[in-house]
């Protein structure tokens, strides 16, 4: 009952004399904002935090070094996808840090709203720039703010594969998230990084446990046997972190519509797929050291 | 020939605020206001019929006063204190009484504008950080005031469907706040520690009592169809709208908070109807373009709502509500609007 009746208002209705304001001349709203909290829930104040906070595991721990980080767009809305580890992804901070220290423009992070019903990791995990991955929000920052987006596609099957499967990707969801990037008429920029698979290694998982807390996988990690339950839940190994953005992919459709596709957005969500192995295999072959690079 | 206005729930703020706005409007002819309860406030020359709660009468009124638009305001969105029946009887089977009487054969009635609530869009952690007006909501309705404000709109989209030739309005508030309206989250804001879910600081969008009037009126000078989100711009955190009420947050424990919410409900410390815990946990924004696109602008954002509360407040606080209170006597308002002895201004019509 939305639109359609709009054409039959009764008639003689646009007669009526109406104080109507235009929109140039109406100021805008007085509006007394105490934080920086914006739509999403980022906060850049927390942000400059976590980067400060963060900056030490980036440069001594992880020691992370990028490969064509001039790929990535400065300017207007892109979505990164990459592959996804880690019994506790160290991915998503590493790519978020380097992003937005080297190219100086925030980064929204994508990721299962499971995190939101944590409470104080919900709350902190929103204000450092995360937020649920849903078609809705990706295409809000993509289209209309002209965001970087980061995406896993692989989704909690990434992160929690065995330490005996590691750099073997998983499906690529059902390509949601190139459906979107056509939608919001953006490239898809992939990257794939080596190294967090082996920062958090799953030996084995439990299936009844996993149940019965509501988490995707439960893992005991190789992390739980050296640092003991706690602190290996939380404390990644010092890996040499290495990232590789590849070109990013450009689709040839009009934005904005209604649907797209499907073979074709399965085609391009595989060919992302098999690129970001391609290059996962490429790095591993010159890999000398897990610790070294 | 100007318009006919039937008002439901001109005992509550949202009809009484509407009425008042109305009556200084010259293309409204005639209003009629329906409610259980007396007008909180003078109105001049709206007339007052008291109905029960599921408004049987309704059909004979609009029949005899020819109304040709319908502002249903008589929606229950704050569980507080109501019984589930109650609720249940005001809100769906008043709602249904009226689109009958609306949509009976011969009806004058060609405009229908329903008040209702973001509230139908629930609070939850699967949610987009953005509802629009064609979205649904991702879990299915927990509480009893949003089961009964989904009946009521699947009423109104079947009666939208059914009858063309009536132009049906929906309009979705969110949470109001203002110099007069009482809320679940204006008491909590009123507490001297402000209840919050301990590890939760989630978003949410105010509106101002003024906006919805306006925004009321708006509509009803365009006769917009359609359903139309309305909440200030901006999203802030419940820690900031805190804050800017210069209040500090006790926190409340993130497990078996429903339960700990019922002792404090016992105990009259403070009320929570678990739309409001939902929402003190999840939070929830609407996207309110569609209304702005269709040229309605708003005098408050959400930050500004806030802040205009708190004054409101604090001046209620210090010097009491400033106004004698108006109490409806019936004999007097008769009186006045319909005894031969008042002498009347002819230019305004009566």
């Amino acid at each position: 009952m939305a639109t359609k009746r709009v054409a039959d208002r009764t008639p003689g209705a646009e007669l009526v004399h109406l104080p109507r304001q235009s929109p140039e001349e109406s100021t805008p709203a007085h509006d007394p904002r105490t934080s920086d909290v914006d739509e999403w829930g980022r906060s850049e104040r927390m942000r400059e935090l976590a980067r400060r906070l963060f900056d030490p595991l980036y440069r001594r721990w992880f020691r992370v070094e990028w490969e064509g980080l001039d790929k990535i767009p400065v300017t207007g809305g892109a979505l990164l996808v990459a592959n996804h580890a880690a019994a506790l992804p160290s991915d998503a901070p590493v790519i978020m840090h380097g992003i937005e220290t080297e190219l100086g423009r925030p980064v929204y992070g994508l990721a299962d709203h499971l995190f939101r019903g944590v409470p104080v990791v919900g709350t902190l995990w929103s204000r450092t720039g995360g937020l649920a991955a849903d078609p809705h929000n990706a295409y809000r920052l993509l289209r209309e703010q002209q965001q970087l987006a980061l995406a896993f596609p692989e989704g909690s099957k990434g992160p929690g594969k065995l330490y005996s499967e590691r750099y073997q990707l998983r499906r690529f969801g059902r390509g949601g998230f190139v459906e979107i990037a056509m939608r919001a008429g953006v490239p898809i920029v992939p990257i794939a990084v080596v190294g967090a698979e082996e920062s958090m290694p799953i030996l084995t998982k439990n299936v009844r446990l996993a149940k019965l807390l509501g988490l995707p996988y439960a893992p005991i990690t190789a992390n739980h046997l050296v640092f003991g339950p706690i602190l290996g839940s939380v404390l990644h190994f010092p890996v040499k972190f290495k990232l590789r953005v590849l070109d990013p992919v450009h689709f040839d459709v009009p934005p904005d519509q209604e649907r797209y596709s499907k073979s074709r957005v399965m085609d391009e969500a595989d060919g992302i797929r098999v690129r970001i192995q391609d290059a996962l295999y490429d790095m591993l072959r010159t890999r000398a050291s897990i610790w070294f690079g | 020939m100007g318009k006919r206005v039937l008002i439901t729930g001109l005992g509550s703020f949202w009809g009484g605020r509407a009425a008042k706005a109305l009556e200084a409007d010259p293309g409204v002819e005639m209003i009629v206001g329906l409610d259980t309860e007396e007008p909180k406030i003078e109105l001049e020359r709206t007339e007052f019929v008291r109905a029960d709660q599921s408004y049987s009468i309704l059909a004979r009124i609009v029949e005899a006063t020819k109304v040709d638009t319908v502002l249903h305001t008589f929606l229950v969105v704050d569980s507080t204190h109501m019984s589930g029946r109650k609720m249940h009887e005001i809100n769906v089977i008043g709602t249904m009484n009226l689109l009958a009487a609306a949509g009976a054969p011969g009806s004058s009635v060609r405009h229908i504008v329903v008040k209702s609530s973001t509230l139908v869009y629930g609070a939850n952690q699967t949610d987009p950080a953005w509802f629009r007006e064609e979205m649904t909501r991702t879990k299915s309705p927990r509480t009893r005031v949003e089961r009964s404000l989904l009946e009521v709109e699947g009423y109104l989209s079947d009666f939208a469907e059914d009858n063309p030739h009536v132009i049906v309005t929906l309009l979705r508030f969110s949470n109001v706040l203002g110099t007069d309206i009482v809320t679940p989250v204006s008491r909590a804001l009123e507490l001297p520690l402000v209840p919050c879910i301990a590890g939760f600081d989630p978003l949410m969008q105010f509106t101002e009592e003024d906006d919805v009037v306006r925004a009321i009126e708006f509509v009803m000078a365009n006769q917009i169809p359609g359903v139309y989100n309305v909440a200030g711009d901006g999203k802030l955190p419940w820690s900031e709208v805190v804050d800017i009420c210069g209040k500090r947050r006790i926190p409340i424990t993130p497990f078996a908070t429903a339960q700990l919410a019922s002792v404090f409900e016992t105990l009259r410390i403070a009320d929570f109807p678990p739309e409001f815990l939902d929402l003190l946990r999840h939070g929830r924004g609407v996207d309110n373009r569609r209304l702005k696109k269709a040229g309605f602008s708003y005098s408050y954002t959400s930050a500004g709502t806030v802040e205009n509360f708190v004054h409101a407040s604090r001046l209620r606080k210090t010097v009491g509500t400033g106004r004698a209170a108006y109490r409806y006597e019936r004999d007097v308002e008769n009186f006045f609007r319909h005894s031969p002895a008042v002498v009347r201004d002819p230019s305004t019509g009566d």
